[in-house]
């Protein structure tokens, strides 16, 4: 009973010590460059959800007798752009939107991807026909891949946030099929198959749990390319439509201002930026913080 | 023994590993896992099954309790065939067999509590309500000698006897009555060993059960097994209930494991039998007796005809031509 009884008092310690996602979290945040990048997705998810609130303007809202003012005028701090809207506001909506389309591009294609390569690691039948499948749409260019999309549907930010979803599915579809060769050789699964476990409860109460840290930060990463891709669809006048506030937009509708007033293009680009910058190095950072090579609980 | 009630019985089974090879991955030879296993367990005994490592040991039980699909031969339980049946037909078999594994930790989903673990048993084989099934989840727990308020907590907070003990609560939820013990107790230290096999004999008695018990260490099967079985390459060589096996063991094999076991007493030296050469590879199975190719006492019949499975006295069988 010794070694049990020292186990016991380990337990009774334990039992202070803080969820996996806590701890997931502390990792992360001791990474320099991932708390920055959390500290810009956290305002811009503030910005995005008060947006009416901090802005004094509708961004939709002309006036054209303040065209083109520069950054730093009276009333208007970022500017405004050649209609005389004021480039802040429109920065803020813009950041609801692209959160909004990362947000929703990343889920559908999470869905998608995760079933696929559910299945396809599972179930070895079927992996040849759905892994060749997630090759084809591999083989398209992604942004080729989201134009041919929009060109078949229409443009429109709801395509191409149907568009970015089903390009995600390939990268997820792999990510999680071979997650799931590795974790059903486990025993725990063999051992839920001796109990007489169905496929579909081994998959999806053993297999899914197990598989989470790529897939999260394949979704972090993923939240990066779908903002960028969104606002390059924008930029190419295959996304958002003008009067619409979003980055991609804005800089292609500031384009032709380049001389006379830069901050039309600059001010998004750097939001632009800022952000993907932000997703990628968290993913990044969530990429070592789930390393189970770095875990101390075993 | 030969007046007890036969639990399950194995006639021929074979399992063969395919080896693929070339980009067409077609069959080019098989390993053979289990060959040509015969054998009846009987109700409530304990039978050891001991071989060396890649024996097929392991195999054997997965095979059984239908882990691995088996190549040829017969399952029955309690007289009814379950081997080649539906997959849905099998599933109160299932919960009849069970298995212990040797690690544990590994066989424990480290993202579920041991409760839910627990649990898990009774919401695939039976209909009863959520508090019930705790409670019973509960019971189980302090049957196997860990507290209740364990059922919150997550594998890896667990050393490995109290694992080992999970595995076994598992294993027994639903009251079955064949369990295989695949190097159940192999991964633990001694004197933890020792309060498992406690634990299981404990369980053996209050709930009629029976063991396949598997495992590389002489000296636990010994204490433990009621009859041994010993393979080589995936061959039966000698059965025996363990008093004869240990005092007057037949097969070559047999004799070189035994005197293989470390002795307590220095100076007090036995006559060791030592093996020539590497366990043959199972992919080119010998012609022949499978040990010919170490055996000492080996002749040219050896290497050529399969030695039968013969009764040598009373519940003692053997494989080979010269004992």
């Amino acid at each position: 009973m010794a070694s049990e009884a020292i186990a016991d008092k380990k337990i009774g310690k334990d039992k202070k010590k803080e969820s996996r996602f806590i701890q997931t979290f502390r990792r992360l945040v001791k990474n320099k460059l991932a708390l920055f990048g959390l500290i810009v997705i956290l305002i811009q998810l503030l910005m995005a959800v008060s947006a009416p609130a901090i802005v004094g303007y509708d961004p939709l809202e002309q006036n054209l007798s303040e065209t083109e003012l520069s950054v730093g005028s009276e009333g208007h701090w970022l500017g405004t752009d050649n209609y005389g809207r004021d480039v802040w506001s429109r920065l803020v909506f813009g950041a609801r939107l692209s959160l909004i389309v990362g947000v929703t591009s990343v889920v559908i294609g999470l869905i998608g991807g995760i079933a696929l390569g559910l299945l396809a690691g599972y179930y070895k039948k079927l992996d040849g026909l759905i892994m060749r499948f997630v090759d084809l749409l591999f083989a398209f260019p992604g942004i080729l891949l989201a134009m041919l999309i929009i060109a078949m549907l229409g443009t429109s930010l709801v395509n191409v946030v149907i568009a970015i979803s089903i390009w995600s599915i390939p990268g997820c579809a792999r990510i999680v099929r071979g997650s799931v060769l590795s974790v059903k050789k486990q025993e725990y699964v063999l051992a839920m198959k001796s109990l007489g476990a169905s496929d579909r409860r081994i998959i999806l109460k053993h297999i899914l749990p197990n598989c989470t840290a790529p897939i999260i930060v394949f979704a972090t990463m993923r939240m990066a390319t779908s903002i960028l891709s969104t606002s390059a669809l924008s930029f190419l006048g295959l996304g958002a439509q003008p009067p619409t506030p979003e980055w991609g937009a804005m800089i292609a509708a500031g384009q032709d201002f380049m001389w006379s007033a830069p901050h039309m293009t600059i001010v998004p680009g750097i939001a632009i930026m800022l952000v993907v910058f932000a997703f990628n190095v968290v993913g990044d950072g969530l990429r070592d913080a789930l390393d189970p090579n770095m875990n101390v609980d075993n | 023994m030969s007046n007890q009630q036969t639990l399950l019985e194995v006639k021929n089974l074979k399992k063969y590993f395919p080896v693929k090879s070339g980009i067409l991955k077609r069959t080019i030879g098989s390993v053979k896992a289990v060959e040509d296993v015969s054998i009846e367990v009987y109700e409530g005994e304990t039978l050891g099954v001991v071989g060396e490592s890649g024996c097929g040991k392991s195999t054997f039980g997965r095979t059984i309790l239908g882990l691995e699909e088996r190549t040829e031969g017969t399952i029955s339980f309690r007289g009814e065939k379950i081997s080649g049946i539906p997959e849905k037909n099998l599933k109160k078999f299932k919960k009849e067999m069970q298995m212990i594994f040797q690690d544990p930790y590994a066989t424990l989903n480290p993202r579920q509590r041991i409760g839910d673990a627990l649990e898990e048993a009774f919401i695939i084989h039976t209909d009863i309500p959520k508090k019930e099934r705790q409670q019973r989840v509960r019971e189980l727990l302090t049957e196997v000698g860990l507290k209740e308020e364990y059922y919150e907590r997550y594998p890896h907070e667990f050393s490995g006897g109290q694992r080992q003990r999970i595995g076994i609560a598992r294993a027994i939820a639903l009251n079955p009555s064949f369990i295989v013990c695949d190097e159940a107790v192999s991964a633990l230290d001694v004197s933890v060993q020792a309060q498992i096999i406690k634990l299981l004999k404990k369980l053996q008695q209050s709930h009629q059960l029976t063991y396949l018990f598997i495992s590389h260490d002489l000296g636990v099967v010994r204490n433990v097994c009621d009859r041994v079985l010993v393979m080589y390459l995936g061959a039966t060589a000698e059965l025996a209930s363990s008093t004869q096996l240990y005092k007057n063991p037949l097969h070559p094999y047999t004799k070189a494991l035994l005197s293989a076991i470390p002795r307590p007493v220095p100076g007090r030296k036995k006559e060791r039998v030592r093996l020539e050469g590497e366990l043959p590879n199972a992919a080119n199975y010998p012609n022949g007796c499978p040990f010919h190719t170490r055996c000492p006492i080996a002749t040219e019949k050896c290497s050529q005809v399969r030695p039968e499975w013969r009764e040598m006295e009373e519940g003692h069988f053997v494989a080979c031509h010269e004992v």
